[in-house]
């Protein structure tokens, strides 16, 4: 990895900075997990690169933000993707942000996702590290919304499946980590769920019923010792 | 300085511990153990912690030398767990509490774990992996509450264990855990399991059903039951270890806590050892004393509740099979 920059080691892989065929470039590496059998861990990796590169693949075909794709290479088990320069995790952005501002960025994000799953595409992990804020006009400047743009990153445990059920887990995960991470969850999931109806009004009523349901699943849940 | 006495029955365990400002002066126990292909049940659990509870109350204030007057508050397992164990194990401390006059605290069994663990280990700010037989969480510290990033969504961890346990057959003394522990390390080839991720969620009941339905054929086949006890590990123990990490990169720390049963399980230990040294992260274990139910848990959490002023009235000492871990505010930590 000559002229490759480690920026940063997340949960599942390394991420390196550099150029390749003339443009900026992020490379993950799925690299190997000493703790896990090789077989499982071959597995995994492969399962998952396939589905990060299709579910981007697809959001592509829907419209929706996603890096671009140039090279996957299953023996070094890296992907090769557009770097985006100019912007701000989701995660930061929200700590740092009038709520004003937020209740209109909550929309646009409950826009993308209903969007995203009208095309049956399951993110499986969605979490505010999981989303970018970029600006458009390829400066660092985070202020003003219409300069702004969201895409989805992350797409290892994603997958294709056209069920309520499934898309009402991905809504519940995220208000899981959002509830988990921001003091102020509660205020904006309201608004990201009034995107979502905005944007997949077809499939809302099924889908938030399947998510309460799931939820109740979950706060209802039996702990035993 | 604070003496205080603590009662846990919420699952097969009973303990009574007593503990003085952090040092542990009794934590006798006694484990309700069934025959091979057997679970414990909710009525004949609290059959045993009624007859063993006074026996091991007096045990502990004969090891501690600590005589009742010199307590300052009685705690007990307020939830979650099993209703009639709990149930059985509440009435003790109560009466206690009001013979000898005094305060009485409900703990939250989880919460215990956790402050079990910061106390033993010395961790300070941890993302815990909680893992025993009725619960697997992924927890971490933020405002004032112990908050659950990721958890089971359907059957615990130790509960996919125990029941593979009674498919083969094995013995649960002392814990069926502990044998499946020691079959895995003569088991070398690997069966390919189901392995069920969701965000920072797992699901094991799927691992479950297919080992229900295949073991016999998979015997047949010519693997054996310790090829079966290895895999099953290394599959759920690294569908643990892989969300743990996601935890632990979500939040940007660098400790990891294991507490509950299964953590003592070594395999484990290894692999979330493994996986830390890799991120520059401390892993911070105990052992068989103290991941499994004790009383000192109950001790420990209810002295931290005690001491940043929490009180409990009469009329709220029940028990509660359904008590989240994230319903409690963590009055003693300012951070």
């Amino acid at each position: 990895m000559e002229g490759f920059i480690l920026v940063k080691q997340g949960a599942e892989a390394r991420l390196y900075q550099g150029t390749y065929l003339g443009r900026p470039v992020i490379v993950k590496e799925r690299f190997v997990k000493n703790y896990r059998h090789k077989h499982l861990d071959d597995t995994l990796t492969k399962e998952r690169m396939k589905s990060e590169t299709k579910a981007i693949v697809r959001c592509k075909s829907v419209g929706i933000p996603t890096p671009m794709i140039f090279l996957v290479d299953f023996n070094r088990r890296m992907i090769f993707m557009e770097h985006l320069m100019h912007s701000m995790v989701l995660k930061d952005y929200i700590e740092q942000t009038p709520l004003d501002i937020l209740f209109q960025l909550s929309i646009l994000i409950g826009v993308t996702l209903g969007k995203m799953h009208e095309g049956n595409i399951i993110h499986g992990d969605l979490t505010s590290s999981n989303m970018l804020l970029v600006n458009k006009h390829n400066k660092d400047e985070f202020l003003d919304l219409n300069e702004l743009k969201l895409v989805l990153i992350d797409f290892g445990l994603a997958h294709v499946d056209p069920s309520a059920e499934d898309k009402g887990v991905d809504l519940y995960v995220l208000e899981r980590a959002l509830l988990s991470t921001h003091a102020i969850t509660e205020k904006i999931f309201p608004k990201i769920m009034e995107g979502y109806q905005e944007s997949y009004s077809t499939g809302y009523k099924e889908v938030f019923a399947k998510y309460k349901e799931v939820r109740a699943r979950g706060r209802k849940r039996t702990m035993i010792g | 300085m604070v003496i205080v006495l603590g009662f846990e029955g919420s699952a097969n365990k009973l303990g009574v511990g007593i503990i003085k400002d952090g040092v542990i002066l009794a934590n006798p126990r006694k484990t309700y153990i069934t025959p091979p292909g057997e679970g414990f049940l909710p009525k004949e659990t609290a059959q045993h912690h009624r007859e063993k509870v006074l026996e091991v109350l007096r045990l502990a204030l004969n090891e501690s030398e600590v005589t009742p007057n010199e307590i300052d508050v009685v705690c007990y397992t307020k939830g979650p767990g099993m209703g009639a164990p709990l149930a059985t194990v509440a009435i003790v401390a109560r009466t206690v509490a009001q013979l000898w006059n005094k305060p009485i605290l409900g703990v939250n069994h989880c919460i215990g774990h956790i402050e079990m663990g910061r106390l033993i280990t010395g961790a300070k700010n941890p993302t815990v992996l909680y893992v025993s037989g009725g619960n697997t969480q992924i927890i971490a510290y933020a405002r004032k509450r112990y908050r659950i990033f990721g958890e089971t969504i359907d059957i615990a961890v130790g509960n996919c264990l125990d029941r593979f346990a009674r498919i083969l057959k094995l013995s649960n003394d002392p814990s069926p855990g502990y044998n499946i522990e020691q079959m895995a390390k003569k088991g070398y080839n690997f069966v390919p399991l189901p392995y069920c991720v969701k965000g920072m969620d797992v699901s094991f009941s799927g691992i479950l059903s297919f080992l229900e339905e295949r073991t016999k054929s998979l015997l047949e086949q010519g693997h054996t039951s310790e090829d079966l006890c290895f895999s099953l590990q290394e599959v759920i123990f690294a569908m643990l270890v892989e969300t743990t990490e996601r935890a632990l990169a979500h939040c940007n720390s660098n400790e990891v806590l294991i507490v509950g049963g299964v953590g003592c399980n070594l395999r484990l230990q290894e692999m979330m050892g493994e996986m830390c040294k890799e991120r520059g992260a401390t892993l911070f274990a105990t052992d068989e004393r103290f991941c499994i139910d004790n009383g000192v848990m109950i001790a420990q959490a209810g002295y931290e509740m005690f001491k940043s002023g929490t009180r409990m009235a009469w009329k709220d000492s029940y028990v509660t099979q359904r008590f989240r871990t994230d319903e409690v505010e963590t009055t003693w930590r300012t951070d």
